[in-house]
């Protein structure tokens, strides 16, 4: 349906029942009235079901449906079922589905209401924060497909969630976490209670049969939680000791077995103090802070895998019968598969029909799209730019060239070196200090008295607990990782916020990445009217550089052209408003019309394609067509710069090409490299890694392998899969300018890491002076704990890290 | 005051529940969606039957 047609239906007939757009003039009169044949479906199915309260919910007041009308007939195949679906014990299927656009409790009801709309629908259930939909059905009564029209109806287009795998195992951690969260918190309150009791005893005088009442309960409330929740800082401690690499879980457990075995004999001994409230509340803090670091870093994670789920994997099989869609993993060699306009190649093979242009921007980096024609070898992760094209399957699936790439991906993810985080370098240092300092107590005084010194040495292990010092960084990241993700950054673990903090050197591809990955119109010299007749030439063409054109100018009037020859290869003719016009390559305009302006002779921008407009046989304009550099690149390079990172350049592209771009945007010539493979790209980051952090930042599959093996990877919005998966952060917003927020932001997040570290490091030199001085009472230490824990939250909730962007999307 | 003796356990064993029901709660997935839960029953089924 045309604007024309929707434009004269508009006044007259109302909206369409189902989805709310006007009703064309052959359908209006109908009532209720529809716009076309499925929307009259899917009101029937609601009506039918019983579900017609859909229409007067309020949420639905002003919004349009957007059905895609696609037949889903992929998801009943054996490939898919293999891959996204799971039997349940009792007999059912079930699979998780990503639904698009839902966003509100209408939008629960409605989507959970699907076995009443299509019989043989089990449950659905939905995860509205993921938009995550959990369907069940029996494959004996209907076929997901149904299932999936009837949403797609609705408006909620569901595609398989590819990281359903890796989400239930973190589902089953997170659970985990919890228990022992609630059972650290459970103890450490009813401890605290003995310990109040204890405390205020002390001070206004307590019958010694309750006080030892007291302290035997609290003994036997601790000790649980040393047995059962504590043991992830026991196993990391022992993990560290055996790698010889000191991280925060061994001051953790000294503190925590010193503390404990000091309280469990001054309880049996009835003398002393008893430190087991500290204990308890130790552990139940670092639990949840870093449960709370987890669940934020989890949240980046799944965004990252939703956009997964929105990259179509589908094949479109050419058989006898017709074309049907497959899942891409269904494909075999020697099948052929058509490939449309704007589409993926699902695998390698050789073209058997149909000449295009083939964008090879994510594979290769080339930012100019190839032409291509029968006979020519082709390679999955490509996209078609033009016309649609046969292609004969030659490999498939991890066989691919891609399949490949992604391989060395993992393999170079397996040499990164891991990031040292602060409070972990601190770990080590920390250790020795404090055992070199609990000897010195228990030496010097155990000359007097070997008791009492005994008694000091453990009360400094105790009160010089890391409890501040290990909840530093965990807080600051939590927050920080949260803001980032209001700003449009997903940033997916700790260690990548923290070794952005320090300038280092950042490695940045060119296609998408700097440049914004597609050709488009960059520069135009010539009178308006010649827009005018382009336009009206290009309308008959489906050349990208027509397409280019008319993105372009999308609002100029278009006149008619008669007459309209096409050449391949060179250009069109025709007339338009009495004027012959000609639009097309040099050497084609060039022969065909005269020049007096010089516009041919014009020097050109390497990697920009040139188009010359002839009138009436003299050319009036000329037109460029190339990758133009992002608008925010060059501010965001030289504040970059400013802020004391080393810049490098690394393109797939053509050298003439990268080097023009890199010198654009004020790169050294010795700073740039062009023509580089996935493989000379790895190599290049390899090069770089003994100095210092190394950031790579990427959006296609030959970069993948570099961002794997880099420091940190940045994946750039409009990346490839496979990069959105090796990346450590993605940046969800277009353009450049969230790469400068990010390092902003991570400087900023290192600083309250260290403002927190600094602070706990102070209290624990005045406990330890305390301690060696014999004066810390148990009620100090009581109190100093949990102030200088507090500090530290406080300090990380107020530090100042990521700017949110107020409606970024 | 004798009676803290008998108060304080029969207090842990209130606590001891609270926590298995907090292990129940936690291992059988109450707490993967926080989100959804709360808004299912703010539309109510007047005229949604199953048929059958």
């Amino acid at each position: 349906m045309s604007a024309a047609d929707l434009a004269a239906a508009a006044p007259a007939a109302p909206p369409c029942a189902h989805c709310g757009l006007p009703v064309p003039a052959g359908l209006a009169g109908g009532e209720p009235a529809f716009c076309c044949g499925g929307c009259r479906a899917a009101w029937d199915v609601l009506h039918d079901a019983g579900l017609a309260r859909y229409y007067e919910l309020p949420e639905r007041a002003g919004m349009r449906v957007a059905p895609s009308g696609r037949a889903f007939e992929e998801f009943d195949h054996d490939a898919f079922r293999r891959l996204w679906v799971r039997t349940r014990a009792d007999g059912l299927s079930e699979v998780d589905l990503y639904l698009e656009g839902v966003h509100c409790a209408s939008c629960v009801w409605l989507v959970e209401r699907t076995p009443l709309a299509v019989p043989g629908v089990a449950s659905t259930e939905l995860d509205l924060a993921r938009g995550i939909a959990r369907l069940a059905w029996d494959p004996a009564r209907t076929t997901l497909s149904a299932a999936a029209r009837f949403l797609d109806t609705l408006g909620y287009r569901p595609h398989p969630f590819r990281g359903g795998r890796a989400a239930q195992l973190r589902r089953l951690e997170d659970r985990a976490a919890l228990v022992r969260i609630g059972i650290a918190g459970a103890i450490a309150i009813n401890v605290m209670l003995a310990a109040v009791a204890l405390y205020s005893g002390w001070l206004s005088g307590m019958d010694p049969a309750f006080a030892r009442y007291f302290r035997w309960v609290s003994l036997v409330v601790t000790a649980p939680t040393l047995v059962w929740p504590a043991r992830p800082f026991f196993r990391g401690a022992l993990s560290s000791l055996r790698t010889r690499t000191l991280h925060m879980d061994v001051p953790i457990a000294i503190a925590l077995l010193a503390g404990f075995t000091r309280g469990a004999v001054n309880t049996f001994t009835d003398h002393g103090p008893i430190y087991l409230d500290g204990v308890a509340a130790l552990v139940f803090l670092l639990l949840a802070g870093r449960f709370l670091q987890s669940r934020a870093q989890r949240a980046a994670i799944d965004s990252t895998e939703l956009m997964h789920a929105l990259s179509p994997r589908t094949a479109r099989l050419v058989e006898p019968e017709g074309v049907r869609e497959v899942p891409a993993e269904a494909l075999a060699p020697g099948m052929i598969v058509e490939v449309r306009d704007g589409e993926m190649l699902p695998g390698d093979g050789v073209v058997t029909e149909g000449g295009s242009r083939l964008d090879n921007g994510l594979l290769t980096g080339e930012s100019a799209p190839v032409p291509i024609g029968p006979g020519d070898v082709v390679f999955a992760g490509t996209v078609n730019r033009g016309a649609a094209i046969r292609v004969r399957i030659g490999q498939s699936g991890e066989a691919t060239r891609v399949g490949q790439i992604l391989r060395e991906v993992e393999a170079a993810a397996a040499r990164r070196a891991p990031v040292v985080r602060s409070a972990d370098a601190l770990a080590g240092g920390f250790v020795a200090v404090v055992l070199a300092l609990a000897a010195l107590t228990w030496w010097r005084g155990s000359a007097t008295d070997a008791s009492r010194a005994l008694d000091n040495a453990i009360a400094l292990l105790v009160v010089t607990c890391p409890c501040a010092l290990a909840l530093a960084t965990p807080l600051a990241v939590t927050v920080a990782i949260g803001r980032a993700a209001r700003a449009g950054i997903l940033v997916k673990g700790g260690d990548a916020l923290e070794a952005l903090g320090r300038p280092g050197t950042l490695v940045l591809d060119k296609t998408g990445t700097l440049t914004e990955g597609r050709t488009r119109l960059v520069a135009w010299r010539g009178a308006e009217a010649t827009r005018r007749a382009v336009l009206a030439l290009e309308r008959h063409s489906s050349h990208p550089l027509a397409r280019g054109f008319r993105e372009a100018w999308p609002d100029l009037p278009v006149p008619d052209a008669a007459d309209v020859v096409s050449t391949t290869g060179g250009g069109l003719e025709g007339r338009v408003e009495g004027r012959h016009v000609i639009v097309g390559s040099r050497a084609f305009v060039g022969a065909r019309a005269t020049d007096p302006v010089g516009f041919a002779a014009a020097a050109a921008d390497p990697g920009w394609t040139p188009v010359l407009v002839a009138v009436d046989g003299e050319v009036a304009a000329r037109a460029e067509f190339g990758d133009a550099v992002r608008r925010d690149a060059a501010a965001t390079l030289a504040a970059l710069r400013a802020r004391g990172w080393r810049l490098r350049l690394l393109s797939g592209d053509d050298p003439v090409v990268a080097g023009a771009v890199g010198a654009r945007l004020g790169f050294a010539p010795g700073e740039c490299r062009g023509g580089a493979s996935p493989e000379d790209k790895l190599a290049e980051i390899e090069s770089l890694a003994g100095r210092g952090c190394v950031v790579m930042v990427g959006d296609g599959v030959n970069d993948a392998a570099a961002m794997a093996r880099a420091t940190v990877g940045v994946g750039v919005h409009g990346g490839a899969e496979a990069c959105l998966a090796t990346a450590d952060v993605f940046l969800a917003r277009a353009g450049l300018q969230p790469l400068l927020e990010l390092t902003i932001g991570a400087a900023r997040t290192l600083r309250v890491i260290r403002r927190g570290i600094a602070f706990s490091i102070v209290y624990n030199v005045v406990g330890a002076g305390l301690a060696m001085a014999g004066l810390v009472h148990p009620l100090v230490a009581a109190i100093m704990m949990p102030a200088s824990s507090l500090t530290v939250v406080l300090t990380a909730w107020r530090g100042r890290t990521f700017e949110e962007v107020p409606r970024w999307r | 005051m004798a009676v803290i003796f008998i108060v304080l356990p029969v207090a842990l064993v209130v606590v001891l529940a609270a926590v298995i029901a907090w292990v129940w709660a936690a291992r059988s997935g109450q707490f993967d969606d926080t989100d959804t839960p709360a808004i299912r029953p703010l539309i109510e089924d007047d005229e949604a039957r199953p048929k059958h």
